[in-house]
């Protein structure tokens, strides 16, 4: 009886988090194209469904029924493997995140989470480090020159960043004394601030922009950039396989604003409230993280994109010595040197 | 570093392919089909890497006969091709067409078509210039600058379709002067959006001028030394933007611009963004031009928009309506004007450099040559000179800063 109650309860947690994840994604792509709309003068999609809600729908529709090309000379096995590859990581990187304090679940110990490691930290930032292998072998068995171009920089990229992006978050680990992302989040309980953007403003500055290259988001979309690279990796997919990538694109910014929101701003507390009950705290965390998607969509749409070597040059030169010398300080403190 | 354009052959690879350091290059074809080309321009480029080894510009896939057209047609008759060279700025192209006639003829056009050309040509260039801004910054990733500026160019066009009857190709401008007059309501409109434009360039500049990307992704980029500007004949914002002054309206006036007050801006590094610096300055500039323009037309209501020699110039659209002889007379300008013998260059200042007219003919009614410079094709061919050696990205920065339109390439 205990086994199947156990069972159940995970059934019942993937089925909301996933369901929940790939709905949010779909609903991104609808305010992705709301919000650049409503900032370039436009209406946006405004046909299907009210105020165009169904409009992921129809696409997704859409996608299904387009036809598959698998270009000459393509490796048809790594060509119909990448778009898989690279939804992939985002999907089981959110299977560590928290969404609230206690799990509201029957017989369900630890936070609302489908699993909760000892090292939640390391195991999401493998997996998003994944990530890139779907862009890389995508790029490469497209057998086209501007597919390989793009996955070429989208792996320099990934090197260049993934550094900061760790560097910057394992000062708040060094303050918090864990790895686990319930435990970080329980840290800011209480006051506002006692959030760790305002203990470690440097680390959450560069653990920004580091997300924006992570999810190869604009302006470090170097692997798509479309005037040079026409689409860049995915310029050969089409139908299903194309929509995967973008799906995968859109979990993953997902996973990385709930992380930035789990480690820098308060995770699922409510300001000022302790022990908010569980729908308080899903509440909470989903209003920061879909604060966090706007500025990814406002950032989108504004301001113009990097040059390759222009990003190489950040991430080595600026954001590595600072996340460096960031953390070699935190470091300091919180042993007691000072 | 001066004999570089001297050595350069279209097509011949400059990379020593026996050197180990290089490896293999990759070549790349890219357009006429690619999102950054501006049409159908298509670059055969050599990689190295990231880095661009050798760039070769192939061009003549938009090429429609325009100069021979105009030796089949007669010289009336080609007024709507102009439209189509440069069609971003089709009443510019008009104008320098009928500049180069009006040179061949000897006719005096009347003041008043003088100011209506005047303002016309700097709406139209602001309108170019837009278009510049748009293309240039949805290249580099700003995408939302593209519908900025398009917005303002609507209003343009708003105006354009009120006066001409037409959103593009207005074909508006005949030999010694222009169609009809403006009446209020279309003074009114660009008056109205003379006084608003300043500002919204100032918008345009806070969102780009500043900015740290856009600073970074032109600063340095496509460098261009006066010597080689001169030397490929480039002319233009791209020739200012490396310092020389050189303007056609200052130069060698025409249409009375010597009687406007404006400046010529001019850049000092000759990079990608000092040729942006210069077009932001020229749009200011020309509303200043326009706007005196406007008060000037406002002094000299009433008089003739053209002129009265009624060899070449056609007769009065009321007249022809009503009287059989204007009819016949309209009708034989239209398909038998003939200009007397000689030869004749008309340039003006267009948006993108000095678009010139060099019209021969024999006394008959067939033009015995018609050769248009066009300013886009000497900017195109300096796209090797500029992007040799760099970032396949800065490709992308250069086109943009160049600024050409195809139609008027190819031609």
């Amino acid at each position: 009886m205990d086994m199947l109650i156990t069972i159940g309860v995970i059934v019942a947690k993937l089925t909301c988090i996933y369901g929940g994840m790939v709905v949010i994604a779909a609903l991104t792509t609808l305010a992705e194209r709301k919000v650049s709309a409503w900032i370039q003068f436009r209406y946006g999609p405004n046909r299907v469904g009210p105020w165009g809600v169904l409009q992921p729908l129809a696409d997704g529709v859409k996608f299904i029924f387009k036809e598959e090309l698998v270009p000459d000379g393509a490796n048809k096995w790594l060509f119909r493997l990448a778009p898989a590859i690279s939804a992939m990581p985002a999907m089981m990187g959110v299977a560590v995140i928290p969404f609230a304090a206690a799990s509201p679940f029957y017989q369900d110990e630890g936070p609302l989470a489908i699993a909760s490691l000892q090292i939640d930290v390391l195991y999401i930032l493998a997996f998003s480090g994944l990530s890139i292998y779907g862009i890389i072998l995508g790029g490469w068995a497209s057998n086209s020159k501007f597919s390989l171009l793009g996955a070429i920089r989208a792996s320099a990229q990934m090197i260049s960043y993934e550094l900061a992006l760790i560097l910057s978050i394992m000062a708040v680990v060094v303050m918090t004394g864990s790895f686990q992302m319930n435990e970080i989040a329980n840290a800011q309980g209480g006051a506002i601030w006692n959030w760790n953007i305002f203990s470690q403003p440097l680390a959450f500055i560069l653990f920004l922009i580091a997300t924006f290259a992570e999810t190869n988001r604009h302006p470090f979309d170097f692997a798509e950039c479309e005037p040079e690279l026409v689409g860049g990796f995915h310029t050969e997919f089409s139908s299903m396989r194309f929509a995967l990538f973008f799906l995968g694109e859109y979990c993953a910014i997902f996973v990385m604003c709930c992380m930035t929101v789990l480690f820098f701003l308060g995770g699922y507390h409510v300001p000022f409230m302790e022990d908010a009950p569980w729908f308080l705290q899903v509440g909470a965390m989903l209003t920061k993280v879909i604060a966090l998607l706007f500025l990814f969509i406002w950032v989108r749409w504004t301001i113009p994109r990097f040059r390759f070597d222009q990003l190489m040059d950040l991430g080595w030169k600026r954001f590595l010595p600072l996340a460096l010398a960031n953390l070699l300080v935190t470091g300091a403190i919180a042993s007691g040197v000072f | 570093m001066a004999m570089k354009y001297m050595d350069y052959r279209p097509g011949f690879s400059q990379v020593d392919h026996d050197d180990p350091m290089h490896g293999e290059l990759m070549p790349v074809n890219m357009g006429p089909q690619h999102p950054a080309t501006h049409g159908v321009l298509r670059l055969g480029m050599e990689l190295d890497g990231e880095t661009m080894a050798t760039v070769d510009a192939d061009l003549g896939f938009l090429h429609r006969g325009k100069e021979k057209a105009c030796e089949g047609l007669g010289w009336a008759k080609f007024f709507p091709h102009t439209d189509r060279l440069d069609y971003v700025q089709p009443l510019i192209n008009n104008i320098g067409y009928a500049i180069s006639l009006e040179k061949l003829a000897k006719i005096e056009i009347p003041q008043r078509a003088d100011e209506i050309r005047v303002l016309l040509m700097e709406i139209s260039r602001i309108a170019a210039h837009l278009i510049y801004l748009g293309t240039s910054s949805i290249d580099l990733g700003a995408i939302t600058m593209f519908f900025n500026t398009f917005k303002e160019r609507e209003n343009i066009y708003s105006i354009l379709d009120a006066y001409t009857g037409h959103r593009m190709n207005n074909t508006y401008v005949r030999i010694g002067g222009v169609y009809a007059d403006v009446d209020e309501k279309v003074e009114g409109m660009m008056r109205e959006f003379l006084d608003q434009f300043p500002a919204r360039i100032d918008e345009f500049e806070k969102l780009l001028t500043g900015n740290r990307i856009w600073y970074d992704r032109n600063r340095e980029v496509g460098v261009l030394t006066p010597d080689e500007a001169r030397a490929w004949s480039l002319t233009g914002p791209n020739l200012r933007g490396c310092g020389v002054e050189w303007d056609l309206r200052k130069n060698e006036p025409y249409s009375g611009y010597e009687t406007y007050d404006f400046d010529i801006p001019v850049g000092t590094v000759g990079d990608c963004y000092d040729r942006y610096m210069v077009r932001v300055e020229e749009m200011r500039q020309s509303c200043k031009i326009a706007s005196q323009a406007l008060e000037r037309l406002a002094h000299s209501k009433g008089q003739d928009v053209l002129a009265e020699d009624r060899r070449y110039v056609l007769p009065p659209r009321g007249k022809v309506m009503d009287s059989m002889e204007e009819l016949i007379h309209q009708f034989k300008i239209v398909t038998d004007l003939r200009l007397p013998k000689g030869e004749a260059y008309g340039a003006v200042e267009a948006a993108k450099g000095e678009l010139g007219f060099y019209s021969v003919s024999d006394g008959t009614a067939t033009p015995v040559r018609m050769h248009i410079r066009a300013p886009g094709l000497m900017n195109v061919q300096a796209i090797p000179l500029l992007a040799e050696g760099r970032l396949l990205s800065d490709i992308v920065a250069i086109i943009g800063s160049l600024d050409f339109v195809m139609g008027e390439v190819d031609r």
